[in-house]
């Protein structure tokens, strides 16, 4: 109810203008509708529904695990795309590039601390939303699919963190795939073939940190956005987040009073 | 005026919800409720503002500890120098710590496919759909059956000397015995809780504290050639 200030009217007439009315297609406004639009009528958007339950926003529903669980994709490819600017996938360059990172880059240790501590958390949170979600029965029908979704992301997610364990090239990481990548060996009558494939070689090597490189930085982040497109959609698409019968209803103490008003 | 209407017409609208709605309702079919109106909100601004708020204090919180604490980094990957133990990142510990029992084709290609095959079926397993408590029902046979399952458990579990793993099954298992001697009027608000829960709550309870268990014994409790340290004594 405040008076428009001068920002406001700059911010209104650069949205009525040509040039903003023509990149949104919602137009602007204030109404349910054009909030609506918005949402419709927006690629990224769109994958939402125009609206949710009011008792789904609360904390105690879902505890926002899967929103989280975004936010922690987000600082990653952040972060990681920056790293990517100081980083070379060759023995023994990408040791000497996390020394850089350590002692010459600016703010470098704190991007790789950012970059380390959000994928151990997205890890974490990833099994939490996993485990909300079961114990709130959310995965039973229609939203079966959207749990098996959610079973690629997490594999997908394991495989991520496990690709950038690598990267550093330090005794941590070359051992740790050592462990694991020996696992696949195991795999009956195929397993050394696995082996060779997934490391470029019989042991881990160069090539098997240009492998894990390509993995970390193309292949599985594009299959992530992928999955989680489908997964965001497939929300909207199965009927909204998943209300629990006993969960109570929130229909608001003003909402009746208003109804009461217009019956007047 | 020969031939009577087919139909009910109704009307109903509420500006500040939803555009105009009509509904005909035909003769022999009968209107269901089957979602009843209850408040919304709007994704744009409202829930989108909420989402973005959760991610911004978690940006701050991870961007604080990431002032604080340092990522680890040991020195230049040497394959000639084994360190003692070697270990995989922490989220594979568990299955780095069933390694140390059973052949690496069990460990560590047979458990982690049948987990995630199971992880899969969830939602379209008829157990996991029905959402009564595992001991209402058919009660003799299914105590039966589930002491012959948790066992049959424990002695494998024991045969192959994997304590760590037999303690979340005795546990998971005692608890069970007690939603099994409850019942859902009881006065105890915990023997209430456990005797209405299903199977799939059970069994996906028993993986949770399996998973906890055997990666925090692996991370903290494990020491040159996987033997077994106390993590506060260096």
């Amino acid at each position: 109810m405040s008076m428009p200030t001068n920002t406001d009217d700059v911010v209104a007439k650069v949205r009525e203008s040509r040039v903003w009315r023509s990149v949104f297609r919602s137009g602007t406004g204030s109404s349910t509708l054009h909030r609506a639009l918005a949402i419709q009528q927006n690629i990224f958007l769109h994958l939402f529904a125009a609206k949710v339950r009011k008792r789904m926003v609360r904390f105690s529903a879902t505890w926002y695990l899967g929103t989280l669980t975004f936010g922690t994709f987000l600082i990653l490819v952040i972060t990681g795309i920056l790293l990517m600017l100081y980083y070379h996938p060759s023995v023994p360059q990408a040791y000497a590039d996390m020394k850089d990172l350590q002692f010459v880059v600016s703010s470098g240790l704190f991007l790789r601390n950012l970059h380390r501590w959000s994928a151990q958390l997205m890890v974490f949170l990833v099994f939490a939303h996993m485990f909300k979600v079961f114990y709130r029965g959310a995965y039973r029908t229609p939203r079966e699919f959207n749990w098996v979704i959610g079973v690629i992301l997490l594999v997908v997610t394991l495989l991520l963190s496990y690709t950038g364990y690598l990267l550093p090239w330090d005794q941590l990481a070359f051992w740790a795939i050592t462990v694991g990548s020996n696992l696949s060996s195991a795999v009956p009558l195929v397993g050394g073939k696995i082996h060779f494939l997934l490391l470029g070689g019989n042991e881990v090597n160069a090539n098997a940190l240009l492998r894990f490189y390509v993995l970390h930085c193309v292949v599985l982040p594009l299959s992530a956005i992928l999955f989680i497109a489908i997964h965001f959609w497939r929300i909207r698409k199965d009927g909204g987040l998943y209300v629990q019968q006993s969960e109570p209803k929130t229909q608001a103490a003003t909402d009746s009073a208003l109804t009461a008003k217009e019956g007047q | 005026m020969s031939d009577p209407k087919d139909f009910v017409a109704g009307i109903d609208s509420d500006q500040r919800r939803s555009p105009t709605r009509v509904v005909f309702v035909t003769r022999r079919t009968s209107a269901q409720v089957k979602v009843t109106q209850e408040d919304q909100m709007q994704t744009f601004p409202e829930v989108l503002f909420r989402a973005a708020l959760a991610i911004e204090l978690l940006a701050i919180a991870l961007v604080l500890f990431s002032l604080f604490f340092n990522a680890p980094l040991e020195g230049l990957a040497d394959p000639t120098h084994t360190p003692n133990p070697a270990k995989a990142p922490w989220y594979f510990l568990g299955l780095q710590e069933l390694l140390h029992y059973f052949p690496p084709v069990v460990a560590g290609v047979l458990v982690p496919t049948l987990l995630i095959l199971s992880l899969v079926v969830i939602p379209y397993f008829n157990v996991n759909i029905e959402a009564n408590g595992l001991f209402l029902k058919d009660r003799t046979k299914r105590l039966r059956l589930f002491y012959l399952t948790a066992l049959g458990m424990l002695a494998f579990l024991l045969a192959f000397h994997v304590y760590v793993a037999a303690v979340p099954t005795v546990l998971i298992a005692l608890a069970m015995i007690v939603a099994a001697h409850s019942s859902p009027d009881s006065p105890s608000r915990l023997r209430r809780y456990l005797a209405l829960k299903p199977l799939a709550y059970w069994i996906m309870t028993w993986f949770l504290f399996e998973l906890i268990v055997l990666t925090a014994v692996g991370t903290w409790f494990r020491g040159p050639g996987w033997s077994w340290v106390l993590p506060w004594r260096s």
